[in-house]
């Protein structure tokens, strides 16, 4: 069987070329684009740190399918990294939930300049459906870049992190 | 079934699909300790308002589930703790949240509450201001020298949600794992309060994004119970489809990033393309990539689009064409021959204790599947094939969602031909009522209670799975090495923020 997935996959092409809805050319250029907006700004890939505010975690979901094939950031150089001393940007998601304010800011502290912070999704946006509770309240950062939906697809958050780049050029 | 009895014994207090029992605080404190002497009886949930303790449980032999309630008395009541461990943590969340103390509880540290509100006792109506600063959390100790901490989180390396692991460690040995969370609370409960079913639904839609079908099924299900209103036949088949979707979608990126945790990463590509196939099917049939919103109070907000059928048709046939080689993830030849096997156990005693459900009570040998006790349309036309195993460990969790993975297809496949014609939802009318829901997400049972006032709710739970599975993920945790630890956390998957509320 082993033979016939090789000979298939040789075949095939790659996967992220075949899917849609998006149409996977929107993808590709999306990401090409965004890729040369980041070296140009950096010099090298750019770093992204997930840091959770009090999603319901269908962010993380979509921010997950960045790395499936079909979207395959690493392709570009954009990589999920492990550490605020290794992020570029940190990617908060979630309403802002009070509990999270003190890492909030003690993970941007630790985030070399140049930084940004994108608020990723409806409730890091402006609290979304959580408006009015008492568990949440205003960032202790400011947002560099807003993207919106709830979740946002891959395909806007790629967008995004786009705007974010061409915006400082 | 002592401890069911004596519940049996008291006084009704109408509710749907099953009366609320109404404990004198006597009767409780008896009921407390008779559940040590009650294995089958199994602790699902607990809750409060600002007068009342609630506690939800069942007998998976007896298709009904019990709500018992008790006054709170000079702001105490008797905890459950001593005889089911799990219910030292819905004990110190009702801490938190109401100010009910539990007496004789196991636990009294605080959990949701970090002292960073801007009041304690958020949901008690008598909400204390805060006046001391937050203090550091205190972490259980472990005896020993040479004792090291890995501390992680509550932002971890990855994307994963807010939580924070403190590993007391011997070397490469877990002595003892612990898991503080609250950090996503965001106040869900309180929102609840004064809002419609309709408008409330789409926060039981956001209590754990990746069951955010399930909760949203149980949700509109205990609203429905509480106003006597059933969706229509062609609402619940598609309810159920969507649910199975879902457990689809999940089951391929759990197993997957198993795979990607343990160094199989062209299994781990191929299911993460399975994962995005099937949310571009339920974009293309229902409009939303994880169908958040789809399920309303009174049965689904829009019917199946017209190439829905076809477009979720080609995600399975994908899955198909992989699922041979897919099973065969951990054989000799696999990619992950052996590597889990052995890691992570939860024994059978640990599952049943625990009331663990899903795949993770289910590769313990607690076969609990709530689709099928207590049941729920349309799963009473459509037979659930139950997979159960009894390793107990990572590997057999595998196991299990790869085997249910088949089981979810070929529902869809059922149900997808013989869609009931007719009404896609029904208007709830604006009553009172108390009610129950549940329905079987892919990490397990999901449940609801509601009390609805002239339509509007006065109070509400939800609660996922993952509570009963904390516990279980604490001890799975332990005497195992640490570089074993993101494996068996992976396997269980809880939800924080399905706990945070």
């Amino acid at each position: 069987m082993a033979w016939r997935r090789l000979a298939s996959n040789l075949l095939r092409g790659p996967v992220g070329e075949a899917m849609e809805p998006p149409p996977p050319q929107t993808v590709l250029a999306l990401s090409q684009r965004l890729e040369a907006a980041a070296r140009r700004r950096l010099g090298h890939g750019l770093g992204l740190l997930h840091v959770d505010a009090g999603s319901c975690n269908g962010c993380e979901l979509e921010l997950a399918a960045l790395g499936n094939v079909v979207y395959d950031l690493e392709r570009f150089g954009l990589r999920f990294v492990a550490s605020p001393r290794h992020a570029d940007v940190l990617l908060v998601t979630g309403p802002l939930a009070r509990n999270m304010h003190e890492a909030i800011g003690r993970a941007f502290v630790a985030t070399a300049e140049p930084k940004w912070v994108v608020a990723l999704g409806d409730c890091a946006v402006d609290f979304g459906v959580f408006k009015g509770s008492y568990a949440i309240g205003e960032s202790p950062v400011a947002f560099d870049l807003t993207v919106r939906g709830c979740p946002p697809a891959p395909a806007q958050i790629l967008e995004g992190l786009l705007a974010l780049l061409e915006a400082n050029r | 079934m002592i401890a069911g009895s004596l519940i049996r014994s008291a006084a009704l207090v109408p509710a749907h699909p099953w009366p609320r029992r109404r404990l004198p605080g006597e009767l409780w404190a008896t009921m407390a300790a008779a559940l040590a002497g009650t294995p089958g009886l199994d602790l699902l949930a607990m809750w409060a308002d600002e007068s009342e303790v609630y506690a939800l449980l069942l007998d998976p032999a007896v298709p009904e589930a019990l709500v018992a309630s008790v006054g709170v008395v000079g702001g105490a009541y008797a905890s459950l703790s001593r005889a089911r461990p799990v219910a030292a943590w819905f004990d110190r969340m009702i801490h938190d949240l109401w100010g009910h103390v539990a007496d004789g509880g196991v636990d009294q540290r605080p959990w949701l509450d970090h002292g960073v509100w801007p009041m304690h006792r958020p949901m008690s109506g008598r909400a204390a201001a805060v006046s001391i600063p937050p203090q550091p959390p205190e972490f259980l100790p472990v005896d020993g020298q040479d004792i090291h901490q890995l501390a992680l989180g509550p932002i971890r390396a990855g994307i994963i949600e807010a939580g924070h692991w403190r590993l007391q460690c011997d070397g490469e040995t877990v002595l003892r794992a612990e898991l503080r969370l609250g950090y996503t609370h965001k106040g869900t409960l309180g929102l609840l309060r004064g809002k419609s079913a309709r408008a409330a639904a789409r926060f039981a839609a956001r209590l754990s994004g990746d069951a955010t079908v399930a909760h949203a099924i149980a949700f509109a299900r205990a609203a429905e119970a509480a106003t006597q209103t059933p969706a229509p036949p062609r609402a619940a088949v598609l309810r159920a489809i969507m649910a199975e979707l879902e457990r689809l979608a999940n089951h391929c990126g759990d197993v997957g990033a198993i795979c990607e945790a343990a160094g199989a990463v062209a299994m781990a590509a191929r299911l993460g393309l399975h994962r995005e196939q099937v949310l571009r099917a339920s974009a293309e049939a229902f409009g939303h990539r994880l169908m958040m919103d789809c399920v309303i109070p009174g049965g689904v907000v829009g019917d199946i689009a017209p190439g829905g059928a076809v477009a979720i048709g080609r995600a399975l046939d994908g899955i198909d064409e992989d699922i041979d080689e897919i099973r065969r993830f951990d054989e000799p030849g696999g990619p992950l021959a052996g590597r889990l096997v052995g890691i992570g156990r939860i024994d059978a005693a640990l599952a049943q204790g625990l009331a663990a459900g899903g795949p993770v009570g289910r590769a313990s040998g607690r076969g609990h599947d709530c689709r099928l006790v207590p049941g729920y349309a349309p799963y009473d036309r459509f037979e659930v094939e139950p997979v159960l195993l009894r390793a107990g460990d990572v590997d057999a969790r595998v196991r299990v969602r790869v085997g249910e993975l088949a089981v979810a297809m070929g529902l869809v496949r059922r149900m997808l031909p013989g869609l009931p014609d007719g009404a896609v939802s029904v208007a709830l009318p604006p009553g009172s009522g108390e009610g129950l829901g549940w329905a079987e997400a892919f990490r397990g049972d999901c449940w609801c209670w509601l009390r609805l006032e002239s339509g509007l709710i006065s109070s509400g739970f939800l609660a996922d799975p993952s509570w009963r599975h904390l516990p279980a993920a604490e001890q799975a945790a332990r005497d195992g090495e640490v570089g074993d630890f993101p494996l068996i956390e992976r396997s269980i998957n809880l939800s924080c923020s399905g706990i945070d509320l």
